[in-house]
């Protein structure tokens, strides 16, 4: 989409990240803050519900325009980009597989009248990482349910409106027979066990917690979490992280167009030597936009089609876009950083990349690339020959 | 052939129950098989009956039951 025909929530979006989020975005990072004044804004434009159907309230916006509005975002501040991603890809499981009354009333009274903010907690201390298997369960007393879980992150978890947190669908189901179910305030309380005092997505307020939450069973998402996961909550996390990076990227190579286009100012007849640096930097850019607009188009082709979701040859496509998108936004950064010099790494400067690039090494770490990884190549083993 | 199948589960399926107990229509992910797990039964079942799962079989439906198994082992031909 160009510049030209953007939408409303793009537009709407594009002012926010640069009028509010971007003079905020030293602060959330220096006090590892939630941008509230951002969000404030979003909610204000109703833009917490853009993926919600038209039928429901909300603006029926595309998966695209979503993603475009998270680049512009973590443009400015990735942490805002990062938050918007998490809560998006919340609502789209909400919206594909919350199928019950009592579930497409929460979207339409708390995600588009309240504009509610939505958290994850999908980890588990004791698990390994593994968003797959599950210890605690849901423990069902007639028409109610109660669970407990001990997670090792809930991003921005203190201000959320509900949580969405997996679990064992009983007390005797295996760790991998899992379902989904939203956790609203106030019957979900969350006490800090850990904090978040971190090297980059300070913003995003990853505190580990102690989760307790009751309910009607009608919160309880009706598909199996493998069904929710393959279909919705894998691809869209792949996507939106990877729009997060892009937008990072975007302003990284932004910074380093600027720095090169000065130095071309001083000596207007010859090339500065960063310029060459630049044109590598834009090529490697150049991967990173490509690599999240075909996936973005590959799971829209596919998005109605249940079973070539739950396909190893998608799963290893949206795998890929994870840990190539991780790795080419660090490096990017850190080349614009080259290009930069001093100027890059002064914190005073227009050019400086600091925050960047701490924030950049968190693509691969926050979710481990060596996790997914090892995913693949299971996968590798019966699939792609 | 079902049994043969239980055999591969029970050897590689890494689950919690008893296979045997096993209906043949009975959901085996939610009988505990992990998606890693069937990694190792996919590639035990292509040794078992000397078959290739090709690509477009490579999804949940197709190993999610005895029985769904036995019907994509029979359409590539596999011999009881």
């Amino acid at each position: 989409m160009s510049h030209g025909e953007e939408s409303p929530a793009v537009a709407a979006t594009a002012r926010i990240a640069s009028e509010i989020a971007a003079p905020a975005a030293a602060s959330v990072d220096r006090d590892a803050r939630f941008p509230k004044e951002a969000f404030d804004a979003l909610r204000e434009e109703k833009l917490l519900s853009a993926l919600v159907p038209e039928r429901f309230g909300g603006m029926g916006a595309s998966l695209a325009e979503v993603a475009r509005m998270v680049s512009l975002l973590s443009r400015q501040c990735a942490s805002t980009g990062m938050i918007y991603a998490m809560h998006q890809i919340q609502v789209a499981c909400l919206v594909r597989h919350g199928t019950t009354p009592v579930l497409e009333d929460y979207l339409r009274c708390e995600v588009v009248a309240r504009q509610a903010l939505l958290a994850s907690a999908t980890t588990e201390i004791g698990r390994g990482g593994d968003v797959r298997s599950s210890t605690c369960a849901v423990d069902v007393e007639g028409d109610h349910f109660r669970l407990v879980k001990q997670a090792p992150v809930i991003s921005y978890g203190e201000v959320a409106d509900a949580v969405l947190v997996t679990a064992r669908r009983t007390p005797e189901s295996p760790p991998n027979d899992q379902v989904l179910v939203l956790c609203r305030t106030p019957s979900v309380t969350l006490e800090p066990r850990s904090g978040w005092d971190t090297l980059g997505f300070r913003g995003t307020c990853s505190l580990g917690f102690l989760l307790e939450a009751a309910g009607s069973v009608d919160e309880i998402l009706p598909q199996p979490y493998g069904d929710i996961s393959a279909q919705t909550m894998l691809p869209t996390s792949h996507l939106l992280w990877a729009s997060v990076w892009l937008g990072m990227a975007d302003e990284a190579l932004s910074r380093a167009n600027a720095f090169v286009r000065s130095e071309a100012r001083k000596t207007p007849d010859t090339l500065p030597p960063s310029a060459v640096q630049l044109a590598e930097l834009a090529a490697l850019h150049h991967q990173l936009a490509a690599s999240v607009e075909l996936g973005i188009s590959r799971y829209c082709s596919i998005a109605d089609d249940e079973e070539e979701l739950t396909t190893m040859l998608f799963a290893l496509e949206m795998n890929a876009l994870k840990v190539s998108g991780s790795t080419l936004v660090a490096e990017l950064v850190t080349r614009a950083l080259q290009i930069c010099g001093i100027s890059g790494y002064r914190e005073d400067s227009p050019y400086s990349l600091g925050r960047l690039l701490r924030d950049a090494y968190g693509a691969a770490l926050m979710v481990s690339n060596h996790r997914i990884n090892t995913n693949s190549a299971h996968m590798l083993l019966v699939a792609g020959r | 052939m079902e049994e043969r199948i239980r055999g591969v589960l029970a050897q590689h399926g890494r689950m919690p129950v008893d296979v045997a107990g096993i209906s043949d229509r009975a959901d085996l992910y939610q009988a505990g098989l992990t998606s890693h797990a069937s990694v190792n039964v996919m590639l035990a079942l292509e040794d078992e009956f000397e078959i290739e799962f090709p690509q477009e079989m490579l999804k949940k439906k197709t190993f999610e039951s005895v029985s769904a198994i036995r019907q994509a082992l029979s359409e590539l031909g596999a011999t009881v």
